[in-house]
């Protein structure tokens, strides 16, 4: 019997529970008189707790630990006496032999697996026995303690719904479990390679040549990211910046001030549209289209070694995926300015230009300022587009034509194939990863700043 | 009084301005002009992003529409005398198994390949050709008694002289099929059906599809009761306090992480510590579900707010309990907005591709996953993995691919759009 299974017929019990105590407090209602504390069904969902989640928390507790029984029960056996001493070669051999257990057709090279094997499948399934009828015992236990709390006075609602209370504050606690792994992952892996590499030259060093050999612990590869973060600025927060900004800028003051309510219903959704093509596809257009373009017009004007893999290829298709996040942080920080001082401004004969200009744009400056920071801030997290579009080559040049290379670019490259855990390779991804997750999230927090500030101001 | 006043007292009246004199109609020409100007900028910003767009997916249908037709061959094959006289009845049933392998279909297909197009006649022909002329056989039987004509897939070098172009010796060939009326354009299914493979005329995204599928169903479960209890807990129950603080700063930062750094927790934690099998649908799903939770959980939150407090009140009044009051009043009315931000947070994880390089989705599989540890691939990746390779041929599937993709996550978006103007109310 899986546990799979046990746990399905528990919730078929857990069912039938609900319907009986829902049916038996029903007769309360029917009866009435007294005062009736809880609707039916809350007896009936206490009822159904009680039977099913003891049962499953023993079942989930049982299966991690039942191998485990089962390996001692096979270790106090006689024919486990010839196992050899060294812990790994023991495990070895126990670990095949419950493979073998399970899978009779498996191919095992050692004797004492072939032995030991009856052994574990009779030890499994014993444990197995033994924890499904604990597991229905439990649970037919629960249902019957809250059958006998089954009375007219009894608060069923309120059992139930500190239940239901304690789930929502599960789930939200999951938000935070999420958060530190990521953290805990990031910061694990970053200093196992800050043991093989100094942290100074991986945040200074100039040379980025990665490789996997390690040298009395030390890695031999040179891991300086400064090429790397240099090109993760100038693609994402250079020129993808001066595409999106005046862009986004632009079309945000366009349609807030000048579009006719129409033209708005339409335009805003098409804009809308640009932010949610996958940036696989970007990558693609960056890739096939746009950077032959650039390298054959980059040739005609005469500029030495254009590459194919160009940081403007990358920087100008980043800057269109990111106009409508501009655009939409620029509108609303737009609208947020009081009537009061666009009319006055307007009162005061200034054409709408001019309004905007030196009204409405100063006043909603900070927004515009927070939105762009996000908006960095995204744009030094992408990944798809640099990785088929800016190249491999760590290359540190103010070239808009030549190829180079980002944070992100390198993690993809570094982690592809087989990730070995003690390789400074693979780990290199991870400090690049914390690098990234730092530097964004502190863009994200000054920025949330900055617009709350603001919004504080008009309010 | 100002002060300017009082120390000049002097001074003679101001001229009254000459609002109709040259000078200034001049000035106020020009800045009409400027305000044209400045109005024009703004038109331009908008046109042109709409432009790019437009252009976007004017190249992707251009290269990717071509990839939906397939270009076939016919093969004139005199089965009665190839297969020794087999009959219809011997390819049904229990008896196709022994007949089929008695009469070595591989061995048929190059004579009568040898006998129209002679010698070097293979060339026309995609190199598992002879399994779809099987697959004919299979399916439609009576064939076998007749000499019958077979539309077979060409040959990669064919199939681009039909479409784009290719090498001088293809061009000639497809020029000798066209003459000889031996070669038809079709609609290709196999695109729609097949899986991965290494001949860009076979291969199709049913497998990333499905794959894609899978993940999204895993991130779907996963995500979505989640997001939405936890919307609930914090804008309805939460009291506050530090544990609050925490949560809510935890899931607006987790909303803003850029998409590989979930990448990376799957690597370290799914893979690394939990041994979960890599390339599955299973940790894909697990990474992008907590990827989307808290786009869910905003937008949730968003919708719950967005319910007013009259109806809480009302609930109460009649004597709900705080439960009840949200279980049965609050959350069905913000179950549009709810919505909305699902699908939106799902068409996200659907385009998603970096977080899932990392975890290994890569697989290079010619057959669908049959389950959730299965290795997978989902249709981002295959349209990565696609444009990454060298075959010209490939270039028209990454584009067609791309166009399933946008259709997929348009359709979602215009759906979430639909919903919130049918459903959502103002209150």
């Amino acid at each position: 019997m899986t546990s799979t299974a046990v746990i399905f017929m528990i919730f078929g019990l857990g069912l039938f529970t609900w319907v009986y105590a829902r049916s038996r407090a029903n007769r309360f209602l029917l009866a009435g008189g007294q005062n009736v504390n809880s609707l039916p069904s809350y007896h009936g969902w206490y009822a159904a707790l009680w039977a099913v989640i003891p049962a499953v928390a023993f079942v989930v507790l049982w299966t991690a630990i039942a191998p485990a029984l089962g390996s001692f029960a096979v270790l106090d056996n006689p024919l486990a006496a010839s196992l050899p001493d060294d812990p790994f070669a023991r495990a070895a051999i126990l670990a095949e032999a419950r493979l073998l257990s399970r899978n009779p057709d498996l191919k095992v090279f050692s004797d004492a697996a072939q032995q030991l094997a009856p052994l574990y499948k009779a030890a499994d399934s014993r444990y197995a026995m033994i924890g499904g009828l604990a597991a229905f015992l439990l649970c037919f236990a629960g249902g019957a303690y809250a059958f006998t709390r089954i009375k007219p006075d009894f608060r069923a609602r309120s059992r139930v719904e500190r239940v239901v209370m304690l789930t929502l504050l599960l789930a939200s606690l999951i938000a935070i479990l999420a958060t530190l792994g990521i953290v805990a992952s990031l910061i694990f892996e970053t200093i196992r390679f800050f043991g093989m590499v100094s942290p100074f030259e991986f945040l200074f060093g100039l040379d980025w040549t990665p490789s996997t050999d390690v040298v009395d612990g030390k890695a031999t590869g040179d891991f300086g990211a400064v090429p790397l973060f240099w090109g993760t600025v100038f693609i994402g927060a250079i020129i993808a910046m001066s595409i999106a900004i005046p862009f986004g800028l632009m079309s945000a003051i366009y349609l807030t001030q000048y579009a006719s309510v129409n033209t708005r219903k339409w335009m805003k959704p098409i804009l809308e549209i640009l932010a949610g093509v996958p940036t696989v596809v970007y990558g693609y257009f960056a890739a096939l289209t746009v950077a032959p373009a650039l390298r054959s017009f980059a040739a005609m004007i005469g500029v030495p070694n254009a590459s194919s893999e160009s940081a403007l290829a990358a920087g100008l298709v980043m800057g269109v995926m990111i106009i409508p996040f501009v655009s939409s942080m620029a509108d609303d920080s737009i609208t947020a300015v009081p009537a009061s001082m666009r009319d006055g401004s307007l009162a005061m004969g200034a054409t709408k230009s001019e309004t905007i200009k030196k009204v409405l744009i100063p006043a909603a400056l900070p927004g515009v300022v927070g939105g762009v920071l996000l908006a960095v801030s995204r744009a030094i997290g992408e990944t798809m587009i640099v990785v088929m579009a800016a190249g491999l080559a760590a290359n540190l040049t103010a070239n808009p034509f030549a190829s180079v290379t980002t944070v992100t670019t390198q993690i993809v490259q570094l982690l592809t194939g087989d990730n070995d855990f003690d390789s400074p390779m693979t780990l290199a991804a991870f400090a690049l990863g914390l690098t990234l997750f730092v530097v964004t999230l502190l863009l994200n927090l000054v920025a949330l700043q900055i617009v709350k500030k603001y919004r504080e101001a008009y309010d | 009084m100002t002060d300017a006043a009082e120390t000049q007292p002097d001074q003679r009246p101001r001229q009254q301005t000459d609002w109709m004199g040259p000078q200034m109609q001049k000035r106020i020409a020009g800045r009409y002009a400027s305000e044209q100007r400045f109005k024009l900028l703004g038109l331009a910003a908008v046109t042109i992003s709409a432009l790019f767009l437009a252009f976007l997916l004017f190249v992707m249908v251009g290269n990717g529409a071509q990839g939906f037709i397939s270009t076939e061959a016919s093969l004139t094959v005199d089965l009665p005398a190839a297969t020794g006289g087999v009959t219809p009845d011997e390819l049904r049933g229990n008896r196709l198994r022994a007949t089929m392998s008695s009469i070595d279909i591989r061995r048929i297909y190059d004579t009568a390949v040898e006998t129209q197009y002679g010698e070097d006649g293979a060339r026309f022909f995609a190199g598992n050709a002879w399994t779809r002329l099987r697959d004919q056989l299979t399916r439609n039987p009576e064939l076998v008694s007749k000499r019958a004509v077979f539309w077979l897939p060409t040959s990669s070098d064919i199939d681009r002289a039909a479409k784009e172009g290719s090498t001088p010796k293809a061009e000639a060939d497809y020029q000798q099929l066209q003459a000889a009326g031996d070669v038809r354009s079709v609609f290709n299914m196999g695109f729609l059906r097949n899986s991965d493979g290494t001949d860009p005329t076979q291969v199709g995204i049913w497998g990333a599809f499905k794959g894609s599928l899978i993940t999204m169903v895993i991130t779907l479960v996963l995500a979505f009761p989640i997001g939405v209890l936890a919307a609930v807990y914090l804008e309805e129950y939460a009291p506050k306090n530090r544990l609050t603080d925490i949560i809510e700063v935890s899931i607006n930062n987790l909303a803003a992480v850029p998409s590989i750094i979930f990448g990376l927790l799957g690597l370290a934690v799914f893979l690394q510590v939990l041994a979960l099998p890599r390339s599955a649908a299973l940790v894909g799903g697990l990474t992008l579900a907590l990827m989307t939770m808290p786009v869910i959980v905003i937008a949730s939150r968003n919708a719950i707010k967005a319910v007013p407090p009259s109806i809480r009140e009302a609930a109460l009044g009649v004597g709900a309990s705080p439960i009840q009051v949200v279980f049965h009043h609050v959350l069905p009315l913000a179950i549009p907005g709810i919505m909305t931000g699902t699908i939106i947070g799902m068409a996200r994880a659907l385009g998603e591709t970096a977080p899932l390089l990392m975890i290994g989705m890569r697989a290079f599989t010619t057959t669908p996953p049959q389950g959730i540890t299965d290795p997978a691939t989902v249709l981002p990746v295959q349209i990565f993995l696609w444009s990454d390779e060298v075959n010209r041929g490939f270039v028209e599937k990454t584009s067609a691919a791309i166009i399933v993709l946008l259709i997929f996550l348009l359709t979602m978006n215009a759906f979430a759009v639909y919903l919130r103007n049918r459903f959502e109310k103002r209150w």
